[in-house]
C-alpha cells in the first residue's frame, strides 16, 4: 500500500485507536508473538510423535522400554536402519506399494478429473444423482465388502466366454478396491473447483474452435492443479497406508505392501509375540520421509492458487 | 504450465530415487532375518528318503508356514532339506503375522474347497474348527504320534479322528527376580497366588522408593485369546475347573470367582492398572526393562532377557506359576500343529512330509535353532536341547498343561473365547466376579448348544 | 465433432439450438462419466448387494459344513435386541462428534495460519502433512505405546511439567479410553481436514482481501464475511467426508482396545461378528444397518447444502 493513499485515508476518514496500534511497530510485534505460537505448537502437536519414532529407530532394543525414558538415546545406533534397508522382503514392499499407490492417483484423477468435468461444467439432468451414487461408496465399511470382494477377486464366470479373472495376490486386486475409497472424494472435490471456475471460461476457448476435450486439457485441467495435486498427494498417502485390504488379498510375501510389510516384522527372538519396535519405527521413518521430501517439492504446487491473470484472461 | 509439470515429474522422480538410492545402499548387506545365537545346526537328513522318492517323487505341494521371520527362514531350511532328499517339491508360504488374519485365510481356503493348500500351520486351539476339512492323520502317522505329550496329542484328536499332528508347544511360566527375591529375603519363588502376591507388595514398595514404574506382578490382561489362556491358568490352578467340563460350561464357580476377585485387587496395587491392556509384548517389555518382579509369559521372554545389553541378563530365572490353596500349579498350552487338508491332491505325500517335520530330528533342530518348545518329551530332556533352552528345566517342563475349551467348541471357539475373555477383562477392570461370572456361563451353554 | 461455437443467435432460433447443444452436451457429459460409473458398478454394486443377500441368510464364514438357508428378517431380529450393538452405535457417535468438530477447529487454524505468508511456509505445508503420512496401524501401535503408563512418554512428560499428578492409564481406564484414540484420530486426521480446507482458502482471490483492507474492515471481518462464506463449499465436502470415515472407524480402535465389549465401533462389532463369531450372515445385517445409518447423516447434509445453495 503506497503511503499517498494512506494519507489520502488518514484525511478522508479517521483512523481507530486499535488500527493505529496494530500498525505501530509495537503492535507488529506484539501480533507476531501469539502467531509464532502457534506456528510453534502446530509444528510440536505435528511433529512430537515422528520426533519419537526417530529417538527410537536409533534406540538399541534392550534401551527402548527402559524407565526412566530417554528422550536422547544414551548409545544412539544404526543397526535397525540396516536391518530394514537390508531386508530384501521391505525393499520389495516399498516398490510394491509405490506401483499400487502410483497406479491408484493416475487412475483416480484421470478418471475423476473427466468425471468432474462432466459434473461441473455440463447442464444436464441427473448430475446430483451421480454425485450422491460416487458418495455412496463410502459409506461401506471395509470390513463388510471383503467377503463380497474377496470372492469377486477369487475369480468367477460372467456369462458366455467372459470370466472375471482372478485378481487374488496381484496388485490389481488393491488397485481396484482402493478406488472405493479415492474415487468418491476425488470426485467431489474436483467437481468443487470445476464448479468454481468462472461460467464464461470455456466461451472464449469455444469461439476458437476447440473441441471439449481439448477446452478440459488445455483450458480446466491447469487452472484446477491445486485440486489436482491436493487430491492425487490424499489419494496416494491414502492408497499407500491401507492396510485391511491389503492384508487380505495379498498372500505371498514378496508382494506384500508396507503397512503389511511392516506388520510383519518379527524380532530377534522370532517369535510373532515379539513386535521389533526398533525396526518399526526405523520403517516408519524410512517410509515417511520421502513423502516428506515429495510434499517439500511439490509443496508450491499444492497451493497455487487461482491468480488473477487467469480471471482477468 | 511447463514449468508446473516439470516440478510435479521432478518431485515424484526425487522420491522414488531417494527411496531406491536408500535401498541400494543397504543391498550390499544384503543379510537374512537375524537367527538365534545357540548353534546352528544343519536340518536333519529325511529317513527313508530312497523309497518315498520312488513313491512321490516329483509331486508339488503347498504348505502354509510360520509368519515371515525367522520361523519363515526354518521352514525354508527344512522344506529344501525335504526336497533335496525327497524329490516332492514343497513350496512354502508364510501365513499372515496376525493370528485373526491366519485362522481367516485358512477358513477361505477350506470353505472354498481349493486344493491350492496341501499342509498348513494351525494354532492349538483351531483343530475343532476344522476338523471337518482335514484328514485323519491316524491310520499313517498314529505310531509317531504316540512320541508326542499325550495332552496336546488329545487336544488334535477330534471325534477320534486325529486330525493334526503335534509340531511346538508353548506353555505359560512364571518369570521371577532372582536377585530382588534375595534382596528382600526370599529363599525360594512362591508356591501359591497368596505367597506371590505378599512378596509382590514388599518388593515393589523396596523398590518404588527409587523407581516408581516398579511393578510387583505383571501379565497378560487385555481384552484377547491371551487373557483367556491367563485365566484358564488362575482357575484352573485354584481347582476352578477348566471354564467348560465335559461339555458343560462350569466357569461360575466359588474358587474361580474368589482368585479371580483376588487377582482383580491387585490391579492398581502390585499390578499396573493399565494391565488390562497389555499383551505379551507389554508384559516382556515391563519385565527385561527391571521394571517387574513376576511375570507370566511364554517361554519365548526367557531368550530376549538373556541376550546381551538385556538389563535383567542373568538376574532372573523361570518356575511354574504358583497355584491355589487347594490346587497345582498348571499351563495352558499354546503352539502349533500340522493339519493336512482334505481337498489336497497329494495327500500321501503331503503325510509325508508332515511326517518328517514332526519327528523327533526336526524337533530338535526346531528347539535349538528357534527356541521352540519341543512337542515330544524326550526332545525336550536331550542336553542340546536343555542348553539352548533353559526354561526346560524338569519341574518346569513336566507342569500339568491344560488346553483351552476348543474341543467341545468346533467352530464357535472364537466366540466363545471372546465371551470368556471380554468377561474377564471387565471383572479386572473393577467389576467383581459374582456380577460376570453367572452371564458368562449361560452364554457359553448356549454357544454349546449350538451345532 | 462439429464446431458447437457459434456466435450469439436470435431469440427465436437460440431455443432450438440451446436444446440440440443441450442434448449433445448431455451425451457428451455421460460419456465422460462411463469410467466413474464403470468403476462403481463394479467395486460397490456387486459387494452391496451381496451383502444385502446374505443378511436375509445364516452364512457362517467356514462354510461348506452347515448348509447357507435362507432365514428371512431374524438377523435384524437378533441385531435389534443386541444391546451390545445399541451401544456400540452410541459410542460410534460419540467418537463422530467429538473428532469431527475438533478437527474441524484445528484443521480450520492450520489451514488458515499455513495461507498466510511468511518465512518457512513452505516447511509449515510439509510438516503438517506428517501424521497423515505415516501409516495408521504404525501411528496406533505407536500412540498406544507413548500412553502407557508405565513406560509412556505422554505420562512422563506430563508428571514432569508437573500437569499430571501422577500416571494414568489412559487407555486401560473406561473413563478416558474414549478421550484417548479420540485424541489420536485427531491427531492422525486433521492434516486431511487442514489440507482440503487450505485448497479451498486458496481458490479465493486475493484482491478480495486487498479490497477489504482499502475499506477497513478489520481481520476478523473479513474472516466473516469473506473467507467463511467463500469456504463453505469445501468445508461441507470436507465435513461429509470426514463424518463418514469417522463413522466407519475401525483401525485405531482395533490395535487400542482389542475386542473389549466397551469400546466396539459398529465396525469392530461387524468384524468381530464376521470373522471372530463366524457368522457372515448377522454380520452382514449389521453392515446393513450402519449403511442406513450413515446414509441417514449424508441426507442430513444433503439437505443442508440445498439449503444453503438457495
Amino acid at each position: 500500500m503506497s503511503t499517498a493513499s494512506e494519507t489520502a485515508r488518514s484525511v478522508s476518514r479517521p483512523v481507530s485507536r486499535t488500527v493505529r496500534l496494530r500498525r505501530s511497530p509495537v503492535g507488529r510485534f506484539l501480533w507476531k508473538v501469539p502467531f509464532w505460537t502457534l506456528i510453534a505448537l502446530i509444528f510440536i502437536y505435528a511433529l512430537f510423535p515422528f520426533y519419537w519414532a526417530l529417538r527410537s529407530a536409533f534406540t538399541p532394543d534392550p534401551a527402548l522400554f527402559e524407565t526412566p525414558i530417554q528422550y536422547i538415546p544414551h548409545h544412539p545406533t544404526l543397526q535397525h536402519f540396516r536391518d530394514v534397508l537390508s531386508s530384501d522382503f521391505f525393499r520389495r514392499a516399498l516398490l510394491n506399494s509405490t506401483i499400487v499407490a502410483g497406479s491408484v492417483t493416475l487412475i483416480s484423477l484421470t478418471i475423476g478429473s473427466v468425471a468432474a468435468y462432466a459434473l461441473g461444467r455440463f447442464r444436464f439432468r441427473g448430475k446430483s444423482p451421480v454425485l450422491y451414487l460416487m458418495l455412496s461408496m463410502t459409506i461401506f465399511p471395509q470390513i463388510a465388502i471383503l467377503g463380497a470382494l474377496y470372492t469377486m477377486f477369487s475369480g468367477f464366470h460372467i456369462v458366455g466366454p467372459i470370466d472375471f479373472p482372478k485378481l487374488y495376490d496381484t496388485e490389481w486386486a488393491l488397485i481396484f478396491s482402493y478406488l472405493i475409497f479415492t474415487l468418491p472424494f476425488t470426485i467431489w472435490v474436483l467437481t468443487g473447483f470445476m464448479r468454481a471456475l468462472p461460467a464464461d471460461l470455456e466461451e472464449a476457448a469455444y469461439v476458437d474452435g476447440a473441441t471439449p476435450l481439448q477446452v478440459f486439457y488445455k483450458v480446466l485441467l491447469p487452472l484446477i492443479a491445486p485440486g489436482l495435486v491436493t487430491t492425487g498427494l490424499l489419494a496416494f498417502i491414502a492408497a499407500w497406508n491401507e492396510y485391511l485390504f491389503a492384508l487380505s488379498f495379498i498372500q505371498s510375501p514378496g508382494k506384500y505392501t508396507v503397512p503389511v510389510a511392516i506388520t510383519s516384522f518379527t524380532g530377534a527372538s522370532g517369535n510373532a509375540f515379539q513386535t521389533p519396535w526398533g525396526q518399526l519405527m526405523a520403517a516408519t521413518v524410512v517410509v515417511t520421509v520421502p513423502l516428506i521430501v515429495a510434499t517439500l517439492l511439490l509443496q508450491k504446487r499444492i497451493l497455487a492458487g487461482l491468480t488473477a491473470g487467469a480471471v482477468k484472461g | 504450465m511447463k514449468h508446473r509439470r516439470l516440478l510435479v515429474l521432478a518431485g515424484v522422480v526425487g522420491a522414488v530415487a531417494l527411496v531406491t538410492s536408500l535401498s541400494v545402499a543397504a543391498a550390499s548387506s544384503d543379510k537374512p532375518a537375524r537367527t538365534h545365537q545357540a548353534g546352528a545346526i544343519a536340518a536333519p537328513k529325511v529317513p527313508n528318503a530312497a523309497a518315498i522318492k520312488k513313491k512321490y517323487g516329483g509331486q508339488k505341494i503347498t504348505f502354509v508356514g510360520d509368519s515371515v521371520g525367522n520361523g519363515h527362514v526354518r521352514d525354508l531350511a527344512l522344506a529344501k532339506r525335504f526336497t533335496k532328499d525327497t524329490g516332492i517339491k514343497v513350496s512354502v508360504t508364510p501365513h499372515p503375522a496376525a493370528s485373526d488374519a491366519a485362522y481367516s485365510q485358512l477358513a477361505r481356503a477350506f470353505s472354498s474347497k481349493s486344493s491350492s493348500i496341501d499342509v498348513a500351520m494351525i494354532d492349538v486351539v483351531w483343530p475343532g474348527a476344522f476338523a471337518p476339512y482335514l484328514v485323519d492323520l491316524k491310520p499313517k502317522l498314529g505310531k509317531q504320534s504316540k512320541l508326542h505329550a499325550a495332552g496336546i496329542v488329545q487336544n488334535d484328536t477330534i471325534g477320534g479322528k486325529l486330525v493334526a499332528m503335534p509340531w511346538f508347544g508353548d506353555y505359560g511360566i512364571l518369570y521371577y527376580r532372582t536377585d530382588l527375591l534375595k534382596k528382600y529375603g526370599y529363599s525360594a519363588p512362591p508356591k501359591t497366588w497368596g505367597d506371590l502376591f505378599k512378596m509382590a507388595k514388599k518388593i515393589q514398595d523396596g523398590e518404588q522408593k527409587s523407581n516408581p514404574n516398579f511393578a510387583g506382578f505383571v501379565f497378560q490382561g487385555n481384552s484377547y485369546e491371551g487373557l483367556t489362556c491367563n485365566a484358564l491358568e488362575w482357575i484352573a490352578s485354584a481347582g476352578g475347573g477348566h471354564m467348560i467340563d465335559n461339555g458343560k460350561a462350569t466357569i461360575n464357580n466359588a474358587k474361580a470367582a474368589t482368585i479371580l476377585d483376588a487377582i482383580r485387587a491387585q490391579v492398581g496395587k502390585t499390578t499396573p492398572r493399565g494391565v488390562t491392556s497389555y499383551q505379551e509384548d507389554q508384559t516382556e517389555h515391563a519385565f527385561d526393562a527391571g521394571d517387574a518382579a513376576f511375570a507370566r509369559n511364554w517361554p519365548y521372554q526367557y531368550g530376549i532377557g538373556a541376550t546381551a545389553g538385556s538389563k535383567v541378563k542373568g538376574k532372573f530365572s523361570v518356575t511354574t506359576l504358583p497355584h491355589g490353596a487347594a490346587g497345582k500349579p498348571v499351563g495352558t498350552v499354546g503352539g502349533w500343529q500340522l493339519a493336512v487338508s482334505k481337498y489336497s491332491k497329494h495327500k500321501d505325500a503331503t503325510i509325508e512330509f508332515v511326517r518328517y517335520m514332526t519327528s523327533p530330528a526336526v524337533e530338535k533342530f526346531d528347539a535349538i535353532t528357534n527356541s521352540n518348545v519341543p512337542t515330544i518329551p524326550s526332545v525336550a530332556k536331550d542336553k542340546a536341547v536343555v542348553k539352548a533352552n533353559p526354561y526346560l528345566k524338569p519341574a518346569i517342563a513336566s507342569v500339568a498343561r491344560v488346553t483351552r475349551p476348543a474341543k467341545f467348541l468346533k467352530t464357535h471357539y472364537n466366540e466363545a473365547s471372546k465371551v470368556i475373555y471380554q468377561g474377564i477383562n471387565q471383572i479386572l477392570n473393577g467389576t467383581p466376579a459374582k456380577n460376570i461370572l453367572p452371564g458368562v456361563q449361560s452364554k457359553l451353554n448356549q454357544i454349546l448348544k449350538q451345532k | 465433432m462439429s464446431s458447437v461455437a457459434t456466435p450469439a443467435p436470435a431469440p427465436r432460433r437460440r431455443r432450438r439450438r440451446r436444446t440440440k447443444l443441450q442434448r449433445r452436451q448431455t451425451r457428451l457429459a455421460w460419456l465422460l462419466l462411463i469410467p466413474a460409473l464403470a468403476v462403481v458398478a463394479l467395486v460397490a454394486i456387486y459387494p452391496l448387494g451381496k451383502t444385502v443377500y446374505q443378511s436375509f441368510t445364516n452364512q457362517q464364514f467356514l462354510a461348506g459344513i452347515t448348509p447357507t438357508k435362507w432365514v428371512g428378517l431374524d438377523n435384524y431380529h437378533q441385531i435389534w435386541h443386541d444391546p451390545a450393538w445399541k451401544h456400540a452405535i452410541i459410542l460410534t457417535l460419540k467418537f463422530t462428534v467429538i473428532t469431527v468438530s475438533f478437527e474441524f477447529v484445528l484443521g480450520l487454524i492450520i489451514a488458515l495460519v499455513v495461507n498466510s505468508s511468511f518465512k518457512g511456509r513452505g516447511v509449515m505445508r510439509a510438516v503438517m502433512l506428517v501424521p497423515w503420512a505415516i501409516p495408521t496401524v504404525v501411528a496406533a501401535q505407536m500412540w498406544k505405546w507413548m500412553l502407557d503408563d508405565t513406560f509412556g512418554v505422554v505420562n512422563d512428560l506430563g508428571v514432569r511439567a508437573h500437569v499430571l499428578s501422577h500416571s494414568h492409564a489412559w487407555i486401560s481406564d473406561p473413563s478416558t479410553s474414549l478421550g484417548a484414540v479420540a485424541a489420536v484420530d485427531i491427531w492422525k486426521t486433521t492434516p486431511f481436514v487442514a489440507l482440503l480446507l487450505l485448497a479451498g482458502l486458496q481458490v479465493i482471490p486475493t484482491d478480495l482481501y486487498e479490497a477489504a483492507d482499502v475499506d477497513g474492515a478489520s481481520k476478523l471481518q473479513q474472516f466473516w464475511r469473506i473467507t467463511l462464506p467463500l469456504l463453505k463449499p469445501a468445508i461441507l465436502v470436507t465435513l461429509i467426508f470426514r463424518t463418514l470415515d469417522a463413522l466407519r472407524v475401525f483401525d485405531v480402535f482395533y490395535v487400542f482396545f482389542g475386542n473389549r465389549l466397551d469400546t466396539q465401533t459398529m465396525a469392530i462389532y461387524i468384524q468381530s461378528t464376521i470373522i471372530g463369531d463366524g457368522n457372515v450372515g448377522l454380520g452382514a445385517a449389521a453392515s446393513v444397518f450402519m449403511f442406513l445409518i450413515i446414509a441417514l447423516f449424508v441426507v442430513i447434509y444433503v439437505t443442508f447444502m440445498r439449503v444453503n445453495e438457495e
